[in-house]
């Protein structure tokens, strides 16, 4: 066996060359660049500084940004959990023979762009668009409700982009239940809700702590719904990230808010991972 | 369970009220691309299919198609073939360090794609090298690995060794091996990680934004400078094309793999 050691590396070789030269050596650029100088002409001067992050600290601006990133993120995460665990316990519990499609069907959003996701709910909240038709179809208004470019259309767009995330990871820890464990707890006389309440919810915990860390992360490094269906108030710490880099080009500035927002799911992923374990959400990826 | 039950009712409405939410924008966006209007979004006032053949008639955006299309496949090919070489490594050898270098190679679906985008562009101004097509397949490439190297481990794991050994102590080499039984065997895991990679890259908008140029751009990158001005039946139009387009590929795929496998038996 001593002589098959090489083996593994040279298989490896690619993928692991692939993503230290795209991945890890970039990352750590960001973190170099961070302590960097913008000259006034916009040239970036090479220095060890932490103006950049006490530029994001110095008044409440920035960090008022930063908190509303994780208050939306913890929005998000709520909202889809209430939406997602219902649906992954009807997959897991029926028994109809078209479980499988409406299976598939969960999945079918993965599949459309993000872009398009998020664009089309102006279809459905615009001034002319499905909801307003409907209104002043049946007469409850009279000229079209402006509901679109605020917090709420900001979630509508997350919630749309993540809910089938967090119903995948629910479903696949619900499924890993052994359904006996269900029928011991009703022969024990349980009731149905007992039942729900003892053995199948704190069974499929791992997979709804999974779907949540999932979501945060996701929507904390998120720009597209803001930028699309927010207003000026609702930017996230990405869309700061992302003015910044292809806006003004503050490559120093832009990078410093970067090594914020990683730090900051670090700490998260880190927190998570130590308590939880973090293969549970890979274990749903699987499936897709 | 008891099916008819009135909680049990009350789940299943539960569920159809979030499948009309999930699914009411990709409708919406598939029937408005046929309203003729140009102004406003409803009412629909009749069927045509006006924009599809102004869509048609857009250089800009056949353009865009064919850089999708090109960089998908080539997305596809690249993380398919590195993402096979690796899940052979980490479910057939023991090595040291294995564990922490799955999670390393896993890492890109962990870390947000604006960072990603960010910190590749840095590096490339770095090297002094301009923005370009090779940037967005490389790009794409680190985005999907990750997801392919999932799928084709997870089929790898219920892949017996033995069948492997069999062919090895019958006088075949290690490739030959992989060629006649391993790979056959892999194949389904190939094509559904492939086409995973496919999908993601055709579909990506967050980091491919920073990576994008005028000469260089995306079909969802098209649809967000489109955006600019404000919704139209055009861009719903191409909206539909996109999602006909990577909804029904894996379906049918799908579809044919069950089909001819159905044949084999």
């Amino acid at each position: 066996m001593k002589s098959n050691s090489w083996k593994p590396w040279a298989l490896l070789a690619p993928s692991l060359s692939a993503v230290f030269f795209l991945l890890v050596i970039p990352v750590c650029f960001i973190i170099v660049y961070s302590f960097w100088l913008r000259a006034p002409s916009g040239a970036d001067i090479p220095a060890f500084q932490f103006g950049n992050y006490a530029k994001f600290f110095e008044d409440f601006f920035y960090p008022k940004i930063l908190i509303r990133t994780i208050r939306i993120s913890f929005e998000t995460v709520f909202l889809c959990l209430v939406m997602g665990y219902i649906p992954a316990y009807y997959f897991y519990r029926s028994e109809s023979r078209y479980k499988k499609i409406f299976l598939l069907l969960i999945m079918l959003p993965f599949w459309v762009s993000f872009i398009i996701r998020t664009m089309s709910w102006i279809n459905i909240m615009g001034d002319s668009g499905l909801i307003n038709h409907f209104l002043l179809k049946i007469g409850l208004i009279e000229s079209p409700i402006s509901m679109l470019y605020n917090e709420f259309t900001v979630l509508m767009g997350l919630i749309m982009y993540l809910l089938p995330f967090m119903v995948l990871n629910i479903y696949v820890s619900l499924e890993g239940i052994d359904k006996s464990l269900l029928e011991a707890a009703r022969c024990m006389g349980c009731t149905e809700w007992q039942a729900f309440r003892e053995v199948t919810l704190p069974l499929s915990l791992p997979g709804v702590s999974a779907g949540c860390l999932l979501v945060f992360v996701l929507t904390a490094g998120t720009y597209l719904p803001p930028m699309i269906l927010g207003g000026p108030g609702n930017d996230m710490i990405a869309n700061l990230i992302f003015k910044r880099v292809i806006g003004t080009l503050d490559w120093p500035f832009g990078s410093a808010i970067s090594v914020i927002l990683l730090s900051l799911l670090f700490v998260i992923v880190w927190t998570y991972n130590r308590y939880l374990g973090i293969n549970q959400i890979f274990k749903s990826l699987q499936g897709n | 369970m008891k099916q008819f039950s009135p909680g049990w009712t009350l789940i299943r409405i539960y569920t159809i009220l979030v499948y009309v939410f999930l699914f009411a924008p990709i409708v919406v966006v598939i029937v408005l691309a046929f309203n003729p209007k140009q102004f406003g979004i409803f009412p629909m006032e009749g069927v045509s299919w006006r924009w599809f053949i102004k869509l048609a008639q857009n250089e800009s955006i056949i353009d865009a198609f064919k850089n999708s299309l090109v960089l998908g496949s080539l997305t596809a090919v690249i993380s398919t073939g590195i993402g096979i070489l690796a899940a052979l490594a980490f479910i057939r050898f023991e090595f040291p360090g294995k564990n922490t270098l799955n999670t390393l190679l896993l890492s890109p679906i962990m870390i947000p794609e604006v960072v990603l985008g960010v910190a590749l562009l840095l590096f490339l101004r770095f090297l002094q090298q301009p923005k370009s097509f090779a940037l967005l397949l490389i790009g794409h490439v680190v985005l999907t690995l990750p997801y392919v190297l999932l799928i084709v481990q997870a089929r790898l794991v219920g892949i017996k060794k033995e069948y492997e050994e069999a062919a090895k102590s019958l006088g075949a080499n290690a490739f030959q091996t992989f060629r006649e039984v391993t790979f056959p065997l892999l194949l389904p895991a190939i094509l559904a990680g492939a086409l995973f990679a496919f999908t993601i890259s055709f579909d990506d908008i967050t980091a491919t934004l920073f990576w994008a140029t005028a000469q260089n751009q995306t079909v969802p990158v098209k649809i967000f400078s489109m955006l600019r001005n404000s919704i139209s039946p055009e861009i719903n139009a191409l909206g539909a094309v996109m999602i006909v387009l990577t909804v029904t590929t894996p379906l049918l795929a799908g579809y044919l793999s069950r089909k001819f496998s159905k044949i084999k038996d």
